[in-house]
């Protein structure tokens, strides 16, 4: 690495995060490698102090503003604390506080009604800009910068990216082309891995639809999984924890649905990044997946039985 | 002479304040209790009172002062009536429980979740902070149930008399006193620290090691027994 | 049969679809696009185009469908429309109708909380199930 020091003396960036519910229960796996991650690349995320969930899916309905309450509150803590802008990992999240951020630039009588609700808190002025993760690696931090961060290159491993709907849908919230993203492809390549291209990228999983109607959800995971499979896939990598959990652990259903199904391992690109940034293995939280991805990247050297040290591979 | 004036003079000369139980108006002496006052009306209380120390949650209060708009939530036993007031007993909140056998149950992200389902609605409005007689911030426990955290809902929740005044407000029909307790009790049976020490006195208790003393103690008659309280160590100035 | 005219003040339902959408479901030329990137349009009794067909028709059985219900709020459907439409926010209206009338879709009570083996349905399905299928 040719700067010496001069990435030392650089001050960490730092930046508020918030969390979302499901990062503290069954997507641990993705917050622990995210904020490895974070710290290797000498960025600060700190939690929200005072959080609540953020209600997950945006109120479209004109006159609902008690939907609203939730996202909006914690764009009012985050205002209330100085900060302008909040990074967040979870995809529906993002959209969530997004939509609800243009919201009230767009109804400015509706916010002076939520803030009359919030009359022992205090009043929204707008303004707080919602990123994620992947927009703050790719716009802030830069690929070329992280490039230099990766020790292990995955090289020959095919990886599938799945976007699914919420980074790219409404407009409003899209972080790349809503019909031929790259953000996940151009961050693959510069880890060093194959990335092969499925026709079902930004299809939706399923969504919340995994609760009462699991055997729909499961077809679209045959179908999703499958064509990644027949393009040449090995593993899928997606940002999202409802979409990981629908290609994921519905593999399972699809499994007993068609019989002809093998499925594919999924992971999150933060445990990826961490695996090619050599960051310790056994945070990865690989076990918490229904698809085994541990033999695939033990196949492929990436992941060693112990935890000694991985050479660089070419 | 204004209405005002009438009032502020009945007060003073009187010592007489008007509230108004389930929209009849009454005189009652200025100075007392909710509860007090509305016993003074004449009523006696079968429900909706208990411990009388703010302790028991039975005398929940819902009250409107005539200048105001707002519904104000409070115990019967704790607060002062006041000129105007417009007085509600809720005796009862028939929210809904959870059955399940402590012994039986293990704690994981979800388990709150998996008996509560409805803490899932939770849109954050508040109302249930605002409803607290307590001061307790129950949105904030809810939230943390819905995230798995059982210890930060119990911590929390610690001053919950359980008197339903936010299960009866909640848009989304949550048992916010049910869900603390239930977290309060997941918290004591797995996550807090235990103490060694209640074991050995466990075994102390069990080996009989008290045995002969709490037998002498039963045979006394009161009058040893009340000589016996007066003479133990006390530090100074605390009366017997 | 309805008059489709602008002035048919009578078909309520349209009145409210568009009050809570903020959508002019007249704009709405038939081309099927909508359907055609549906994620879930195979399951659907009326696609998505036939549904605001419908709603303009004054037909009220379109809220007995199911297309209300499997609709995954994906926003494919308000991407591609050639006419602007988000048709995401026409579904919500229907569905917020009939949820304002009491006639929540999901039982909270019965509606599965936990996967068999691992107990972890992520709580953002929960708590997004609940907020499109209750009141």
């Amino acid at each position: 690495m040719g700067q010496s020091g001069k990435s030392e003396q650089k001050p960490k960036a730092a930046i508020t995060y918030y969390p979302g519910c499901t990062m503290k229960t069954s997507a641990t796996n993705y917050e622990r490698t995210a904020l490895a991650v974070a710290k290797n690349l000498g960025i600060e995320l700190n939690e929200l102090d005072d959080w609540n969930c953020c209600g997950v899916v945006a109120t479209l309905a004109k006159d609902d503003l008690m939907h609203q309450l939730a996202p909006i509150r914690n764009l009012r803590r985050l205002q209330e604390k100085g900060e302008d802008k909040v990074l967040v990992l979870c995809d529906m999240c993002y959209n969530t506080l997004r939509q609800s951020e243009q919201f009230i630039q767009d109804n400015p009588d509706k916010l002076a009604t939520i803030n009359a609700f919030f009359d022992q808190e205090g009043p929204y002025k707008g303004g707080v800009k919602v990123i994620h993760f992947l927009q703050y690696l790719r716009d802030e931090y830069t690929f070329e910068k992280l490039k230099k961060k990766v020790e292990v290159k995955l090289k020959g491993l095919k990886v599938v990216p799945y976007y699914g709907c919420m980074l790219l849908r409404p407009k409003g919230c899209a972080i790349d082309d809503q019909e031929e993203p790259r953000v996940l492809k151009d961050l693959m390549e510069t880890l060093g891995a194959e990335v092969v291209d499925s026709p079902y990228k930004i299809e939706c999983c399923g969504s919340y639809n995994t609760v009462e109607q699991k055997e729909l959800v499961a077809k679209r995971t045959y179908r999703i999984v499958k064509a990644a499979r027949d393009q040449g896939g090995e593993l899928i990598v997606l940002s999202c924890p409802l979409c990981r959990f629908n290609l994921d652990e519905r593999s399972r259903l699809a499994q007993e649905m068609y019989p002809d199904f093998v499925p594919l391992p999924v992971m999150y690109y933060t445990q990826l990044m961490a695996l090619a940034m050599n960051l310790d293995p056994d945070m990865l939280g690989l076990e918490k997946h229904y698809v085994d991805p541990r033999p695939l990247l033990k196949k492929k050297g990436f992941l060693h039985t112990d935890a000694a040290e991985t050479e660089m591979s070419d | 002479m204004t209405e005002e004036t009438i009032r502020e003079a009945k007060q003073e000369v009187l010592g007489t304040i008007t509230i108004y139980i389930m929209g009849k108006g009454y005189e009652v002496p200025s100075g007392l209790t909710i509860m007090s006052a509305i016993e003074y009306a004449g009523y006696k209380f079968v429900r909706s009172c208990g411990c009388r120390a703010g302790f028991c949650g039975a005398c929940a209060t819902v009250y409107r002062k005539e200048t105001e708009h707002k519904l104000t939530f409070t115990l019967a036993c704790q607060t002062l009536a006041e000129e105007g007031m417009y007085l509600v007993q809720l005796p009862f909140v028939p929210a809904a429980k959870s059955i399940y056998d402590l012994d039986k149950i293990e704690l994981v992200g979800n388990t709150i979740l998996e008996h509560y389902p409805e803490i899932a609605r939770c849109v954050s409005c508040n109302t249930c902070t605002k409803s607290c007689p307590q001061d307790i911030e129950v949105m904030k426990y809810i939230q943390a149930a819905l995230r798995g955290d059982a210890a930060r809902c119990a911590q929390l929740s610690f001053d919950c008399i359980q008197c339903g005044l936010c299960a009866m407000r909640c848009p989304a029909d949550i048992k916010h006193y049910h869900v603390a307790q239930m977290a309060r009790r997941l918290y004591a049976k797995f996550l807090a620290p235990k103490t060694p020490q209640l074991d050995v006195r466990n075994k102390e208790l069990e080996d009989g090691k008290f045995d002969k003393e709490l037998d002498r103690y039963e045979k006394l008659d009161k009058k040893e027994l009340v000589a016996l309280y007066k003479a133990r160590d006390h530090e100074e100035g605390d009366s017997s | 049969m309805h008059k489709i005219s602008r002035k048919n003040e009578e078909n309520e339902l349209l009145i409210e679809v568009e009050e809570l959408s903020g959508q002019n479901l007249y704009g709405c030329f038939q081309c099927g696009t909508c359907s055609a990137g549906c994620p879930f349009a195979e399951e659907m009794d009326l696609s998505p185009d036939t549904i605001i067909r419908y709603v303009i028709l004054g037909r009220a059985e379109v809220l007995d469908s199911k297309t209300l219900w499997l609709c995954a709020s994906c926003f494919t459907c308000a991407e591609r429309c050639p006419r602007d439409l988000n048709l995401t926010k026409i579904m919500e209206a229907l569905r917020v109708l009939l949820l304002r009338k009491k006639k929540d879709h999901t039982n909270v009570e019965t509606c599965q909380t936990v996967v068999e083996h691992e107990k972890a349905i992520p709580q953002m399905a929960l708590v997004s199930v609940f907020r499109k299928n209750t009141g």
